[in-house]
């Protein structure tokens, strides 16, 4: 079983929700993403959601779109991203590392090139938001090989037949976007939420994860009542943004909001 | 080239080939979906298509002439060439087709919005100017760096009740203004209709675009036919996106004797890496919800462009035309600044006729082609726009302040 999967499993049997940090790779600098993501665990982070910086995230909100814009100007690469996934497995065999990112950089790269070398780094899923399962005809039976989960998402917008073909091509977790808009820009609404999570469980046992609205304690343990994870992206970027010119200080930082919403999420239970 | 049957393409998912698709996130895939369906429905409707002529016709004022450039086709000393007369159309450009039919798919759709994306100006005040026409709600969104090149069109744009939105994203051009589009509609896709500018984005983007824009070249064809008794033996037409030489190519397609050529923008040269040719010196990738060939680096991040034309000044291409390229249908080829900048002086002062920038690329090219054939030969350039639009840009590097 991958790391995903496992992961779950062990949160499932703890009853406890799996709390997924996004961070983007390199920002503001390269030497920074490593040891945030050892912080990021030590704070209670399950899994981790590693950005992979693009210069069109067209589904991004301003937070994400600058962290992107920090990483590009030292030139942060794919190739450089999967090395730094390499580093953090050197000391983190157990947390599951989820790329989220834009097709364009693996097209370059090659499906192939990119799948082996992702493999190789300790990656376990890929979320591509611009590749829809119609478009991913090539990339999955390469993935299912390299035993890496394709994670897709789902949006207020899908519908049910949507949600049946995202479902039966995704893997390791389902990723509901809460709100109609990119990353970090709305509140969702939870009885809404909840109700399209209902919808998705009746057509797949994977693991369903809530993000793109998720801001702080009190919402991320509000989602945990119902969902199996809680994704919280624009929050720590914007944090990171704030600490752009002390970046020794940021994993430090993160970590101390990591960790409010981790007490208030399990603290509900 | 025989057996390919043009009108299979695009395939039922939008792909022309390896190009085209969906390449969009999942929460703009229901609204796509919408989209193809509506236009499905009502690109065949008998009432959407005696609309869309009637306007075409009586707000836009169409047909366009076919113009024999008879002096300058003799300066050059080669091939006839034909000039059609996109410029004359309403709002001085072919983009008023396209904003047209998407409009009037938007009030079939129920859309009270709608939103579109614009480098030069030129799709903005078309989309402006219908949106003022049906009564719609409009905001363009513009690159900070091209309200400031394009300051007349934005005060147009303004004029007509569009609310124009600065984007301070990325390099602030024309790509940067389509992810901020692409943002809003994310976030308004119940009532708001994305008039896309270009025949690129997500299928149906493509082929839609290029529907509506076709009567260019059904036009053509026939003032042709008619004019000279005969079909021309080449068309040449600039490409950015490539919506105004798709329409004038693709009625063409299946004329084997028709030859084509699309011309980028090579800037300041294709070996200066300062322009916007991915068709002539870039490679295939992803953006803006289609395969296609883009500007971008060995990490797939999308790189800068230069033009001096801001309507040329995209990364990347339509899909059809990527497509057309690998499998030699049409040639492409890249006219820098210099020659295009010449090309808009040699127009206005031998036909008396001011061309935009843009289609300045494509008379570049025809006058390097024409004086190669036959003085019999049939050349027919697509004159997309006019050059008042330019007037600022051609005087400043001429160091004149107008």
């Amino acid at each position: 079983m991958s790391r995903i999967g496992a992961r779950f499993d062990t949160l499932k049997a703890a009853g406890r929700t799996a709390l997924i940090p996004f961070v983007t790779a390199g920002d503001p600098k390269p030497a920074v993403t490593v040891p945030l993501m050892h912080a990021m665990v030590a704070a209670g982070a399950d899994l981790i959601e590693l950005g992979v910086p693009f210069s069109d995230p067209m589904a991004d909100g301003p937070a994400i779109q600058l962290a992107d814009e920090r990483a590009l100007a030292h030139g942060v690469t794919l190739h450089q991203v999967l090395d730094m996934v390499r580093q953090f497995r050197e000391q983190d065999d157990a947390t599951p590392v989820v790329l989220m990112g834009y097709l364009n950089p693996i097209e370059v790269m090659g499906y192939a090139a990119f799948t082996d070398a992702a493999a190789a780094a300790g990656v376990d899923g890929v979320i591509t938001v611009d590749l829809p399962p119609e478009e991913a005809g090539e990339i999955l039976p390469l993935f299912r090989e390299a035993a890496i989960d394709p994670v897709f998402l789902l949006a207020p917008t899908s519908s049910r037949q949507r949600i049946e073909t995202v479902c039966a091509s995704a893997g390791g977790f389902v990723y509901y976007v809460s709100i109609k808009g990119v990353t970090g820009t709305r509140r969702p609404d939870s009885t809404e939420v909840q109700q399209r999570l209902a919808q998705i469980r009746a057509v797949t046992d994977l693991p369903v994860g809530v993000g793109f609205g998720i801001r702080d304690a009190e919402s991320a343990a509000r989602f945990a009542e119902f969902a199996d994870a809680v994704i919280v992206g624009s929050a720590l970027v914007n944090r990171i943004a704030e600490f752009a010119d002390r970046p020794d200080e940021i994993p430090q930082s993160v970590a101390a909001l990591l960790r409010e919403m981790r007490q208030a999420m399990d603290g509900d239970r | 080239m025989t057996d390919i049957n043009y009108a299979d393409f695009p395939d039922a998912g939008g792909h022309f080939g390896p190009y085209g698709g969906r390449f969009i996130a999942e929460t703009l895939m229901g609204p796509v979906d919408e989209l193809r369906q509506a236009y499905e429905r009502y690109g065949q409707d008998p009432d959407f298509v005696a609309e869309f002529d009637r306007d075409l016709r009586q707000y836009v004022g169409r047909p366009s002439p076919l113009y024999h450039a008879e002096r300058w086709s003799r300066e050059l000393g080669g091939a006839q060439i034909y000039l059609k007369r996109e410029d004359l159309n309403h709002t001085g450009a072919h983009k008023v087709n396209n904003t047209i039919g998407q409009a009037l798919l938007a009030k079939r759709m129920g859309k009270r919005r709608v939103i579109a994306e614009t480098g030069a100006g030129q799709h903005g005040v078309a989309t402006a100017t219908v949106a003022a026409r049906f009564g719609l709600e409009c905001v363009i969104y513009m690159g900070e760096e091209d309200i400031r090149r394009q300051a007349i069109n934005v005060y147009r744009m303004r004029l007509l009740g569009a609310e124009v939105v600065p984007v301070t994203s990325g390099s602030r051009t024309l790509k940067d203004a389509m992810n901020e589009a692409m943002r809003d509609w994310v976030t308004t896709v119940d009532d708001t209709f994305y008039i896309i500018g270009t025949v690129a984005g997500p299928h149906p983007y493509p082929a839609m675009v290029r529907d509506f824009q076709a009567i260019i070249g059904r036009e053509a064809r026939e003032q042709c036919l008619q004019q000279t008794g005969r079909l021309p033996d080449a068309l040449v037409a600039c490409v950015g996106g490539g919506s105004n030489a798709i329409g004038l190519f693709h009625p063409f397609l299946e004329d084997e004797g028709v030859a084509m050529y699309g011309v980028e923008a090579a800037g300041e040269g294709l070996e200066s890496g300062c322009h916007a040719a991915p068709l002539c010196a870039g490679r295939p990738g992803v953006l803006h919800g289609n395969r296609t060939y883009l500007m971008e680096d060995n990490d797939g991040q999308i790189i800068e462009t230069h033009s001096i034309s801001a309507g040329l000044d995209y990364p990347g291409v339509g899909p059809e035309h990527a497509w057309l390229k690998d499998i030699g249908r049409v040639q492409y080829t890249a006219i820098t600044d210099d020659q295009a900048l010449a090309a808009f002086h040699t127009l206005t002062r031998v036909e008396g006729i001011m061309p935009a920038l843009e289609s300045s690329h494509a008379l570049a090219w025809a006058a390097t082609l024409a004086p190669t054939m036959e003085s019999d030969a049939i050349l027919v350039v697509n004159l997309s726009g006019r050059g008042d639009k330019d007037i600022h840009t051609v005087a400043a590097l001429e160091g004149i302040e107008v």
